[in-house]
C-alpha cells in the first residue's frame, strides 16, 4: 500500500519514538509523585535526574517522530524514493544510541548542567552528526525530486532547527549571555522553526485527509509559517525580560509574543475550513481526530496559555512559577506530541500493510490523553495562581511555605499524569499491538465517488 | 483579500518578512550582547572563582530543581537572589558561611519535606559556588523578583 518502498524507513523511527514516549511519561509520573511524596527515591534517584530524563526523552522522541514523518512524507511529496536508505538506517541507530547513552549516563550522574542541554559533549556531537546525515539524505531526495510548499517548508524548519542547535555548544561564563543564547536553541526551536515542521506536517495530513486542492492548502501554509516567524523571532523577547537585558525587550517581547497566538489560531481555522470544504472523509478517522485536535490544543496550550502570562507587567509576577509549568505542558502536548501521534496514526496502517485498524482504541486514547492533559494544565494553573498570589503579590511567605499550600493541586496533577500514562499505553497498543478490528477494503472511501448500488 | 493572495506571493512574503524580522532580532541581540557584558553587570566581569562556581552549578545540574533568574525547574527556591535573601549585601561573610552550612546539612531527611541531595562539594567548590551566587545577585534584572522570597 506504500507508494514508495523507502517510506517504510519511517517505521523504525515511529517505534523508537513511541518507546521513548512511554519512558517520558513514566518519568513524568515519577517526578509528579515526588512532588507529593518528597522522600521517595531521594537518595537513589533524586528529582533533578528524573526531570532531566523526563524532558530529554521528550525532545528525543519528538525529533525522532519528525525524522520518521519526514521519511514517510518526503517520497510522496518529492515523487521519488529516499536518496539513501542506508544513511537513514545508520542515522536512526546513531541517534537512538546517542539518546540511550545520554539517559543511562544521567542515571549515573553523567551530565552537563544547562536545562534541556544536559547531554555530554560527545552526545551533542553524535546528535549533530545524526542530524547532518538526516538533512543531507532528505535534501538530496528533494533536490532531485518535486519541490512542493510542504517539503520546502518542512526542510527549512529542519535545517534551521539543526543550525540553531549549534548554540548549545556556546556556554559563556557570563550568565546573562549564557541565557540569552540558550534561548536561541530553546525558543527558536519550539516557538520558531519547529512550528514550520508542525505546520508542514499538518498541511500534508490535511491534503490527505480532506482531499482539498493542494494549491489552497499550500498558500495558507505560507501564511501560517509567516505569522509564526514574524511573531516568534522578536517574540523571543518575552524570555529577555528579567535576565539582565535592556528594558526595550519588555515592549518588544510583550507585543510580538502577543502575536504568537495568531499562527495557532490560523491553524485552527485552516483545519476546520478544510475539513468542511473537503468533499470526502478519509477512512482513517482516528488520524483525522488527531490532525484536527492538534491545532486546537496547540491554540490553547501554546497560544492562550502562552498569552496569559506573556505581557511583562503580568510576567513580572508569574515568571518561573507553576503557571509556566502549566503552559509548557499543554503547549508541548498540543503542538508537538499531537502532530507526531497524528502522523503515527495516519501512517501506521500503510506501514504495516493494513487498512486502518484499532480505530476505536486509538480514539479512546485521544480523548483520555487530551482530557487528562487539559486537567493537568488546569491544576498547574490554579497552583501557579495561588503561588503567584501568595509568594509574589501578597508576599511575606517563603517559597517552601507556599509550596506546602499547593499540595492538593499537586495530588490532582499526579492523578491526571497517571491517566496520561494509561492513555499512552493504550495508544502504543493500538498502533503496534495486535489488530483487533480493521476496516475492510469495501468500506474504503476513494477520491472518486462510489458507484451507486 | 485572501482570494487575491496567490501561493507564490504568500511564499515571497514569508521569505522576505522572515529575513527582515531575523535581521531586526539579530541586531537587537547584538546590542544586548554588549549591554550584557557592560551595563547589566555594572562592569563587574565574572572572575575565575565565579567561572568555577558556575561550573559547580552546572556539574550538579542545580537547575533541574531550582530556578535562577526565574528559569529552571520549579521544584526548589529561586537562587538568583539567594545571596540577597541570606543578607549577603550587608554581611557577605555571614551569608557565605550560612549558605555553605545549609548546603552541607543536606539532606535533612525530614519526612514530607522536599529533599536536596548532598553533592559532597569540596571547600573550594562551596566557596566558588557562593561567589557565583554573589556575582549573579548583582545582575540588573529590572527589579525582578518582586520580593526576597524569589
Amino acid at each position: 500500500m506504500l507508494r514508495y518502498q523507502t517510506q517504510k524507513l519511517a517505521y523504525m523511527y515511529f517505534v523508537g519514538a513511541l518507546v521513548l514516549f512511554l519512558a517520558q511519561v513514566t518519568f513524568g509520573v515519577l517526578a509528579g509523585t515526588i512532588y507529593v511524596l518528597p522522600n521517595l527515591l531521594s537518595e537513589v534517584l533524586p528529582f533533578h535526574i528524573i526531570r532531566m530524563i523526563h524532558t530529554n526523552s521528550l525532545i528525543v522522541w519528538l525529533l525522532m517522530g519528525f525524522f520518521g514523518a519526514t521519511y514517510y512524507l518526503i517520497p510522496e511529496e518529492a515523487e521519488r524514493d529516499i536518496f539513501s536508505p542506508l544513511i537513514a538506517k545508520l542515522q536512526f541507530w546513531l541517534f537512538l544510541g546517542a539518546g540511550g547513552v545520554a539517559v543511562v549516563g544521567y542515571l549515573f550522574r553523567i551530565h552537563e548542567g544547562r536545562e534541556f542541554l544536559e547531554q555530554p559533549i560527545y552526545v551533542k556531537v553524535a546528535i549533530v552528526v545524526a542530524v547532518l546525515m538526516f538533512l543531507f539524505n532528505v535534501s538530496m531526495t528533494v533536490l532531485k525530486g518535486r519541490k512542493t510548499a510542504v517539503n520546502t517548508v518542512l526542510l527549512l524548519g529542519l535545517w534551521l532547527a539543526g543550525i540553531f542547535y549549534f548554540f548549545a555548544f556556546y556556554n559563556p561564563t557570563n550568565l546573562v549571555l549564557d541565557k540569552m543564547y540558550w534561548w536561541w536553541v530553546v525558543h527558536l526551536w519550539v516557538e520558531g522553526v519547529w512550528e514550520l515542521i508542525m505546520a508542514a506536517v499538518l498541511a500534508y495530513l490535511l491534503i490527505k485527509v480532506t482531499g482539498v486542492d493542494r494549491e489552497i492548502i499550500e498558500k495558507w501554509l505560507y501564511v501560517i509559517v509567516a505569522l509564526s516567524l514574524f511573531s516568534g523571532l522578536l517574540g523571543t523577547g518575552h524570555h529577555y525580560f528579567w535576565i539582565g537585558l535592556p528594558s526595550y525587550w519588555l515592549w518588544v517581547g510583550s507585543i510580538f509574543s502577543t502575536f504568537e497566538i495568531l499562527p495557532f489560531f490560523a491553524m485552527v481555522v485552516w483545519a476546520f475550513y478544510l475539513l468542511y470544504q473537503g468533499g470526502r472523509r478519509h477512512e482513517n478517522k482516528a488520524a483525522l481526530l488527531w490532525a484536527v485536535g492538534c491545532p486546537v490544543m496547540a491554540f490553547f496550550g501554546a497560544g492562550v496559555w502562552g498569552f496569559m502570562h506573556t505581557l511583562h507587567p503580568i510576567n513580572y509576577y508569574t515568571h518561573g512559577t507553576q503557571v509556566t509549568a502549566a503552559h509548557g505542558h499543554l503547549a508541548f502536548y498540543g503542538a508537538y506530541v499531537m502532530i507526531n501521534i497524528a502522523v503515527f496514526t495516519y501512517a501506521m496502517p500503510s506501514l504495516r500493510g493494513l487498512m486502518p485498524f484499532n480505530q476505536l482504541l486509538n480514539m479512546w486514547s485521544f480523548w483520555l490523553m487530551t482530557s487528562a492533559m487539559a486537567f493537568m494544565t488546569f491544576t498547574l494553573t490554579f497552583a501557579g495562581i495561588v503561588q503567584t498570589h501568595m509568594q509574589r503579590v501578597v508576599g511575606g511567605y517563603s517559597y517552601m511555605d507556599v509550596q506546602d499550600q499547593l499540595a492538593l493541586f499537586f495530588w490532582m496533577r499526579l492523578g491526571s499524569g497517571v491517566v496520561v500514562v494509561v492513555a499512552a499505553v493504550l495508544l502504543v497498543y493500538s498502533l503496534l499491538g495486535p489488530v483487533r478490528e480493521q476496516l475492510t477494503a469495501g468500506r474504503r472511501v476513494d477520491a472518486e465517488p462510489m458507484p451507486a448500488e | 483579500m485572501a482570494d487575491r493572495l496567490t501561493r507564490s506571493s504568500a511564499r515571497n512574503i514569508f521569505y522576505g518578512g522572515s529575513v527582515f524580522f531575523f535581521l531586526v532580532f539579530a541586531g537587537l541581540v547584538a546590542h544586548s550582547h554588549f549591554y550584557a557584558i557592560s551595563t547589566s553587570i555594572g562592569g563587574v566581569q565574572p572572575d575565575e572563582a565565579v567561572a568555577r562556581g558556575k561550573h559547580v552549578w552546572e556539574r550538579n545540574s542545580c537547575i533541574n530543581c531550582h530556578t535562577i533568574l526565574g528559569e529552571g525547574a520549579y521544584f526548589a527556591p529561586e537562587l538568583g537572589n539567594v545571596w540577597v535573601r541570606y543578607g549577603g549585601r550587608d554581611d557577605p561573610e555571614g551569608a557565605r558561611e550560612a549558605l555553605i552550612a545549609w548546603i552541607q546539612a543536606m539532606p535533612t531527611g525530614i519526612e514530607g519535606r522536599r529533599q536536596m541531595p548532598n553533592f559532597n562539594l569540596t571547600d573550594q567548590e562551596l566557596d566558588d559556588l557562593t561567589r557565583f551566587f554573589e556575582w549573579v545577585s548583582n545582575i540588573d534584572t529590572l527589579g525582578w523578583p518582586p520580593n526576597e522570597a524569589g
